[in-house]
């Protein structure tokens, strides 16, 4: 059987910056082959610069991405994509501005091959409260928030400090489940929607990324928004971590995931119980263990991990010390 | 000069109030020149007189107001439903009373085909009426562990299938969780998948897809058949994405010299945006032939309410069931309508709960305010839990409603124990409400959800009886005149087409219903039961059966 693609639900409601983290993250795929799901192309408004040709419903994109409008049919466009096209590196779902993304994630995995590695749900900062209290969509809204793994309050530019710290304790009651990210612009770094390598990457290839992407091993490192998007307060840090011998790898993906932890994405490849190599994928509190490709079980007794959160909040020493603690035999 | 013929019939109910019934009609071109008596008739000029309906009754050709063509591509599957159902070629096909005929039905199909590994699927399959009883996979495993086998339920939103078309979907594992896909005890599905997205992997590995189930030629010429048979002359396609190529696919099918009836498509706004829908409705409305009417729009706004997934507002559902889902945006709701208001198109919005209700007046209200047209009959399709300040509200911005009436037959029972309970399910569909206020309305059938049928679809909204056998809901019943008014010249209204037929005056188009008895004399109870020799159809005659 193929290995599972990996696949990253995109929803909020109409308005709340998808079409432009859609484009962001197109622009920042580097390298990466990404296939987005679309309902149409007019909803969707890729960036012109980034189409390079139109093949039907399929669009061509920079960088051997593609865009497929799906009409309303996605489970159908997801049935048929392995026959049409290579398969991608990562298929980024967006929804419908009332679809409910945690329905569409346990859909999305009823097409044979497709994990869904998480759920990103974006909330306009000045406007999700009064949308919440809708008559029609109020509820819809609610639920998209508490769908959310990742949680992009997006536009905070544009309300003050005042209203952005009720606004953290609202949402943190609405989405008990969701790392929460603010942003402006769409501009979340890609590295936490997208992940870190491709989910068939090897330990080399995690730890290049790692090492690449945060500079230096075990060294929490402040990696920004980018820079053109302004009045971004995110901040994240990473770690990347060395995991030595044999682990519990359902017990440490569950343990990595808590919410104390405050990590909002992470990638790890490891040794199992039984030896076997397997990648664990996180996305706020939500996990996944795909068995490592075989050329990826090639690595010797050192696995690794990868994580990203806010800065200040990552401990890789915490980390190293979860994943001491959850050593197998 | 060209040719008249007047036809004798037993009686002839025109919907004309000027001149309501006549024993003659005179037709030349395909059009009604008059009705009367034959000595009234004579001031046209010569006719040759007809009287192959003599004993027959002549009514205005039925229009069906929503239906899908697809219900003439079901018929090349195996039909499991419960009620006795007529195919196109007037056999027919006993109910299956039991999970054990579904599966004996299921076999004897399989028994048929030659290829062992080849799918196979049927159609109807309703275990509302079966008890508490679920068929699973095990019991079409009995019929074959090989060969992939499915069946949708009536409604379209449940399937069934067995392991082997199960497996071919990859749906074999323990790991579901997807409220859909039901689990036994070793938490394999159970062969049950309900909503879209559950079904649909496993309707694609049996080869089931939804460009073919929204009809081809052979479908679209058997929905005619059926049309003929049930005296329908005009219906509707209540929608489809028609992509342009199969226009003109369209023009030819329903151009054929033998082609019996007019169909009435209307494009959906699915996959785009709104200005691409408008643009591309404007453009498909100048290809209009006379038997094929381009044009018009639909929206979803909810689901279905056996479904509960219609968006419903307090209190809910009567189980509890949780709120229903949205199938569009507010705002690009607001946005098609708008555009529609200001280049002329119809639009017709699926809202079955009265939430969604609310919503599509909401917006037709403020559409209107920044273009403020009259006479646009923006359609409500199903509309069944509209309540009277709700069908106020449509009467006084110029808007109609088109009732599933044959919902209390089929679905009833479940609205009153279960989805709606008794005060809603009594008002569902309130037929001689929107009369009494002035709504333009008509009912329907939604083929192939319930079959093609007006004088069915009648017959449930002047007697309001359940499966079960329950008067449901006494006050909303009409009488059989005017369920027969909105099956005619009502439809016609909400299709824009009421002054091309819906009745039998002069100048209309010659669409008439032909039936063995007179709706209007026999029982109300037994209005279903009366007999459809065929049609005529732009003065063209169609017995059913001969075609």
């Amino acid at each position: 059987m193929n290995p599972e693609l990996p696949a990253i639900v995109v929803g909020g409601y109409l308005g709340a910056g998808k079409t432009t983290l859609v484009n962001h993250l197109l622009r920042h795929a580097d390298g990466r082959r990404i296939a987005v799901m679309v309902n149409d192309f007019g909803d969707i408004g890729i960036d012109a610069d980034l189409i390079e040709s139109q093949d039907g419903d399929v669009l061509n994109l920079a960088g051997g991405c593609v865009c497929c409008s799906v009409g309303s049919d996605l489970i159908g466009a997801l049935v048929a994509l392995p026959a049409r096209l290579p398969p991608p590196d990562l298929i980024l779902i967006e929804t419908s501005g009332v679809a409910l993304p945690g329905s569409v994630a346990r859909s999305v995995r009823l097409a044979s091959g497709i994990e869904v590695d998480g759920v990103l749900v974006l909330a306009d900062a000045e406007t999700i409260r009064a949308r919440a209290l809708d008559r029609y969509v109020g509820d819809t809204v609610l639920q998209q928030l508490r769908d959310a793994d990742l949680l992009v309050l997006n536009k905070i530019e544009l309300i003050g400090p005042d209203v952005l710290r009720e606004l953290r304790e609202w949402l943190a009651g609405q989405a008990p489940r969701a790392r929460i990210v603010e942003t402006s612009e769409s501009a979340v770094p890609p590295e936490l929607v997208l992940g870190m390598a491709g989910v068939h990457g090897s330990v080399q290839a995690l730890e290049r990324s790692g090492g690449g992407l945060f500079a230096g091993d075990r060294s929490a490192r402040r990696i920004g928004v980018r820079r053109s998007a302004p009045g971004a307060g995110a901040v994240f840090a990473s770690a990347s971590i060395a995991v030595n011998g044999s682990v519990d790898a359902r017990a440490l993906a569950e343990a990595l995931t808590d919410p104390g932890l405050g990590l909002h994405r992470m990638k790890g490849i490891v040794r199992d119980r039984d030896g076997s190599g397997v990648v664990i994928q996180g996305v706020g509190s939500r996990w996944r263990l795909v068995p490592a490709a075989p050329a990826a079980s090639a690595f010797g007794p050192e696995g690794r991990l990868v994580v990203i959160g806010l800065r200040g909040r990552v401990d890789a020493a915490a980390i190293e010390a979860l994943a001491a603690a959850h050593a197998a035999g | 000069m060209t040719q008249t013929v007047v036809y004798a019939a037993r009686r002839i109910i025109t919907m004309n109030p000027a001149r309501p019934e006549a024993t003659h009609v005179a037709v030349r071109d395909g059009r009604v020149l008059g009705t009367g008596s034959i000595d009234t008739l004579r001031g046209w000029g010569p006719f040759d007189l007809d009287e192959r309906f003599a004993g027959k009754v002549l009514l205005p050709g039925f229009v069906e107001g929503h239906s899908h063509v697809g219900e003439g591509v079901y018929w090349r599957y195996v039909y499991c439903g419960f009620f006795d159902r007529i195919d196109p070629d007037g056999r027919v096909w006993p109910g299956a009373k039991s999970i054990e005929q579904v599966v004996t039905r299921m076999r004897e199909a399989h028994d048929r085909l030659a290829d062992p590994s080849a799918p196979l699927f049927g159609w109807g399959l309703d275990p509302l009426y079966f008890g508490s009883r679920r068929m699973t996979r095990q019991d079409l495993d009995a019929v074959s562990t090989v060969r992939p086998m499915g069946i949708i339920h009536a409604s379209g939103h449940i399937t069934n299938a067995n392991t082997a078309a199960l497996a071919l979907a990859n749906y074999m594992r323990t790991d579901h969780d997807h409220p859909g896909v039901l689990l036994d005890a070793d938490r394999l599905p159970a062969g049950e998948l309900r909503g879209p997205e559950a079904m649909t992997p496993v309707l694609l590995a049996l080869g089931i897809d939804r460009a073919t189930m929204s009809g081809d030629e052979i479908g679209t010429r058997a929905f005619a058949r059926l049309a003929v048979r049930t005296g329908t002359t005009t219906a509707t396609d209540l929608a489809t994405p028609i992509p342009d190529a199969s226009i003109d696919e369209l023009i030819r099918i329903t151009g054929a010299e033998d082609f019996p009836m007019r169909l009435v498509p209307a494009l959906h706004v699915r996959g785009q945006t709104a200005e691409q829908v408008i643009e591309r409705a404007l453009a498909m409305k100048a290809r209009s032939t006379d038997r094929l009417r381009l044009g018009r729009v639909k929206a979803h706004a909810d689901g279905s309410v056996q479904g509960f997934t219609a968006r419903m507002r307090w209190p809910g559902y009567y189980n509890g069931a949780p709120q229903g889902l949205w199938y569009v945006e507010p705002e690009y709701l607001l946005h098609v309508y708008s555009l529609a208001l200001k280049h002329g198109i119809q639009m017709h919005t699926h809202t079955n709960g009265d939430a969604a209700i609310d919503l599509a007046i909401d917006c037709t209200q403020e559409a209107l305010r920044a273009h403020p047209v009259s006479d646009h009959r923006f359609m409500l399709q199903h509309c069944q839990l509209a309540d009277r300040a709700q069908l106020r509200r449509m009467k006084a911005l110029g808007m109609g409603a088109n009732f599933f009436a044959n919902h209390h037959f089929y679905w009833g029972d479940a609205h009153r124990e279960q989805t709606v309970g008794p005060d809603r399910a009594e008002r569902m569909n309130p037929c001689r409400s929107a009369q009494e206020i002035g709504v333009g309305y008509t009912i329907h059938s939604d083929a192939p959800v319930t079959p093609l049928g007006p004088l069915h679809v009648a017959w449930c909204a002047v007697n309001r009886l359940t499966a079960s056998g329950r008067l449901l809901g006494a006050f909303e019943r009409i009488p059989v005149e005017d369920a027969l008014r909105a099956v005619t010249l009502g439809a016609a209204w909400t299709l824009q087409l009421d002054g091309e037929v819906g009745s039998i005056e002069t100048g209309k188009l010659a669409d008439f219903a032909v039936l063995e008895d007179d709706p209007l004399s026999v029982a109300p109870e037994t209005l279903k039961d009366v007999k459809v020799w065929g049609t005529v159809h732009g003065g063209r005659l169609f017995e059913a059966g001969a075609t």
